[in-house]
């Protein structure tokens, strides 16, 4: 399926895109993770969570939705 | 009175909402980018009773966004400096500064003094130290944080809503995540990430519906784009809280950081034969541009030990003084105990050197 994918913060400076459609095939979230490390290999350093459909999801969330978003978490004030 | 008219003839306000403002207790954790127009708008708004608590001193490079400070306020603490301030602002209410660091031996007796908090802090140990103290003492948080030109703003642990640790379990490793000190920030940003923080707070004590709770605010300066996120609760994200796990355990990475010793520009000459280690990210500038100095950064340093020198004294830099303390700490474990701290950043060291301090 068609994913759209949003980046946000440090991860959109990884990717060098704020937004991407990106073809995936299978079935968890734990599964895109791994699909988006080995695209970009310095994600897999970073601290994110993933929302889908804007949820926050866990990793053994099923994909289902067509909007990922993957989020940082931010400790500046 | 005059002074809240605007508010009062609002229906959704009135003299009954302005009256719950005006007995409503608020502590902000943090008078930097965000807590300043979290503090200006509380307290115009007529808070009763404000709380402030930040151990930091105003420097000029705040200026650019911290929006309650000016020239007159450079090297005075910031919660004193706010107070100062917010007094003219607004007489009325009452204000305690707190000229101290929110620890895990203060933030639960603090707490309980007030009904909201309001976390503007610009650190992971803070922020979840505010997070876990806030289950403790089951208080309702507005928590804010920004990045280069991205705010994140919630409500957590309201009305059995989730808490930051339902939407991030685990603190990132110190130093993973940049703050504003060593990337920069977009100086309008903590206006409106901050200035979003005191509409939830004031929506909280006037018992609006829609607060920001179980939702993420993320928001793109640069987009003008808002992507409001849904965050379930977790219960055994609680539970660990509640059982006590969590605050010793950021109470520890506290602790173990008085080990680290800091290196002042007047000790450099004290030292005869010193390696320098920059420790930012390559494309970082200035460079200090030394024959003694090597570059590691930080997210390196662990495979890269072979590159010190173990003759020579060790003394770690970065653009804060942030990073360079964690890589001390990291190399104290290593074995490496002739290593420091220089807390000034590059711009001091640079300085300090310009001016022979170091030979």
């Amino acid at each position: 399926m068609l994913l759209n994918i949003k980046y946000f913060g440090l991860i959109a400076e990884l990717t060098h895109c704020n937004e991407e459609a990106l073809e995936f095939s299978y079935t968890t979230i734990a599964d895109l993770k791994e699909a988006l490390i080995a695209k970009y290999p310095d994600l897999k350093a970073k601290d994110f969570q993933i929302a889908q459909n804007k949820e926050i999801v866990s990793n053994n969330a099923t994909v289902s939705g067509d909007e990922i978003a993957l989020l940082p978490p931010f400790s500046g004030g | 009175m005059s002074r809240y008219n605007r508010h009062i003839v609002l229906s959704d306000i009135g003299q009954q909402g302005q009256d719950k403002l005006s007995s409503a207790k608020v502590l902000v954790i943090g008078a930097g980018g965000l807590g300043c127009p979290v503090l200006q708008y509380l307290t115009a708004a007529g808070i009763g009773k404000l709380g402030i608590i930040d151990f930091d001193i105003v420097e000029e490079s705040n200026l650019q966004r911290q929006v309650l400070f000016g020239t007159s306020s450079l090297g005075m603490n910031k919660a004193i400096a706010a107070k100062k301030r917010l007094e003219d602002l607004n007489q009325t209410i009452s204000i305690d500064a707190f000229s101290e660091k929110l620890t895990t031996e203060n933030a639960l007796q603090l707490f309980k003094e007030y009904e909201i908090v309001v976390d503007g802090s610009d650190n992971f140990a803070t922020r979840y130290l505010v997070n876990d103290a806030a289950i403790l003492c089951n208080k309702p948080f507005v928590y804010g944080a920004i990045y280069k030109f991205e705010g994140q703003v919630s409500v957590f642990n309201f009305n059995k809503g989730p808490s930051y640790r339902c939407l991030f379990p685990n603190p990132p490793k110190e130093g993973s995540v940049a703050n504003c000190l060593e990337v920069g920030v977009l100086g309008v940003l903590p206006g409106i990430i901050g200035t979003m923080m005191a509409n939830e707070v004031i929506k909280i004590i006037l018992g609006f519906e829609h607060v920001l709770s179980g939702k993420l605010l993320c928001y793109n300066s640069k987009t003008a784009e808002i992507s409001t996120l849904k965050v379930n609760s977790n219960q055994s994200e609680f539970d660990k809280v509640l059982n006590n796990e969590i605050l010793s355990d950021v109470y520890e990475s506290e602790t173990c950081e008085t080990s680290i010793k800091d290196i002042s520009e007047e000790e450099l000459t004290t030292i005869k034969d010193i390696q320098f280690i920059d420790v930012r990210e390559p494309h970082e500038q200035p460079k200090l541009a030394i024959k003694n100095c090597i570059e590691i950064p930080l997210g390196d340093l662990e495979t890269n030990l072979q590159l010190l020198d173990s003759d020579k004294t060790k003394v770690a830099f970065c653009q804060s003084g942030i990073r360079s303390k964690k890589a001390v700490e990291i190399l104290m474990k290593q074995g490496f105990n002739d290593t420091f701290n220089f807390n000034g950043g590059i711009s001091h060291l640079i300085e300090a050197l310009k001016q022979n301090i170091y030979e």
